[in-house]
């Protein structure tokens, strides 16, 4: 009976696991639901912002802002956003493989890149393969604020600021339903606008209060924090649904695992049920 | 009547978005009235109330603790810093939010978070003011 013993051992630890895996399942589930209202919530300030910069590019102003400027680019500037725990599929893993590619790309025409990471999974990252991290962030939670995000934030615009990137670019998983996430490199700044915007009449320009340059760093300073925040609570609702669908998965394998134990179990018990009688019978059939 | 189109949004949600024949907006530079066909403008708000007066005369406030004010001819947008809608505002909460940012500010340390409670505490001064004067209207 000893491999029979084995087996049950086997089969109970993997029957432990699966209550595990279940039970991350559910709360990703009930998790991700929250992360999703939270991302939906998030996109009318994106959506408005990006507007009234629209609105801004076609102003008569006379003053440009650097955030609007492209310059020569020599040195770019990544804000990664990675998930802060494991155990949710290839999200993290499809995230950097993206961003490797891009890597690869800036090296390949000499440009100089740094980094902000948000999210201790992205650090582990740059620990590895090596990587001139500027500002970091991690442990924001379910429910980021934007509060902890801005000292990343500033670290980086103000590098634009001051030249020391030409380039913002934001590396982080789009949200697109339950079973998709797509992992991309985007351009913050200098700002793209957006080509289909409202056209307005020509030859107009806004009355600035206090003056121009000021308040264009603060709608600019707000659209930068305002994409962030959106890739942050879009990177928790899919960071939630990657491990709803890799929990249901690793379940189901579990089950699977289970159904096979519990075969290789009984044969094994049979096989000794069968061994013992005919010992008994032929000890039997000696006497 | 003529009406201008407004939308109040924060980063964390929407929160009005309508008709106006007249909006009401605390800028930085003292409050400024918007009527339709207002000519472009792009200031910054302080910590208030911005009101939005309906074209049937009724008035409706929201609080927001600053932010900017975009005004085109045909539509007012106010990206608020944070926004809540007046009702939902709890007179105890913003009580409380104020005794914690003077605590704060009495026993701040660097300048950084002396710079943050004094900032915590305008908004928070602006909010109880918002809130007696909701109550009283409603009295």
């Amino acid at each position: 009976m000893a491999g029979a013993k084995e087996i049950r051992t086997k089969i109970k630890s993997v029957k432990n696991t699966q209550k595990i895996t279940r039970a991350m399942e559910k709360v990703a589930i009930s998790k991700m639901r929250r992360a999703q209202v939270r991302m939906t919530e998030a996109r009318p300030y994106a959506e408005k912002i990006r507007r009234t910069i629209a609105h801004l590019s076609q102003a008569n102003t006379e003053i440009t802002h650097p955030f609007m400027a492209e310059r020569p680019v020599k040195r770019i500037g990544v804000l990664v956003v990675s998930t802060d725990r494991g155990l949710c599929g290839g999200l993290n893993t499809n995230l950097f493989r993206a961003l490797t590619r891009s890597i690869r790309e800036w090296r390949d025409q000499g440009l100089d890149v740094e980094y902000a990471v948000i999210g201790s999974k992205g650090l582990g990252f740059f620990r590895r393969v090596g990587g001139k991290v500027v500002a970091q962030n991690s442990q924001l939670g379910d429910k980021p604020h934007l509060d902890q995000l801005l000292g990343s934030i500033k670290v980086l615009t103000d590098a634009y600021r001051e030249g020391r990137i030409d380039r913002l670019y934001l590396a982080s998983t789009q949200f697109v339903n339950t079973m998709t996430q797509r992992p991309g490199v985007r351009q913050v700044l200098p700002v793209e606008v957006d080509a289909n915007a409202v056209k307005l009449a020509d030859n107009w320009d806004y009355i600035y209060e206090p003056n121009a340059t000021e308040l264009l760093d603060t709608v600019l300073q707000r659209y930068v924090e305002s994409q962030v925040y959106q890739a942050v609570v879009e990177n928790v609702a899919s960071e939630q649904s990657a491990r709803m669908v890799a929990m249901k998965a690793a379940t189901d394998n579990a089950g699977k695992i289970i159904n096979g134990l519990q075969l290789a179990y009984n044969k094994a018990r049979q096989a000794s049920i069968t061994k013992e009688l005919a010992e008994i019978v032929g000890g039997a059939a000696a006497v | 009547m003529a009406t201008i189109e407004i939308d109040i949004v924060s980063a964390e949600g929407q929160i009005h978005h309508g008709q106006a024949s007249m909006v009401f907006a605390p800028a930085e530079m003292g409050e400024v009235g918007i009527a339709p066909r207002h000519a472009p403008l792009l200031t910054r708000l302080k910590p208030g109330a911005v009101r939005v007066k309906q074209a049937d005369g009724s008035e409706q406030a929201f609080f927001v603790g600053g932010g900017i004010l975009e005004v085109q001819p045909h539509l007012v947008t106010v990206l608020a810093d944070t926004a809540i809608r007046a009702k939902d505002c709890d007179e105890a909460l913003a009580t409380e939010a104020k005794r914690r940012a003077e605590e704060k500010l009495s026993n701040a340390k660097s300048d950084v978070d002396l710079a943050k409670a004094q900032a915590e505490l305008i908004q928070a001064v602006a909010l109880a003011d918002f809130l007696t004067k909701i109550k009283k209207s409603t009295h």
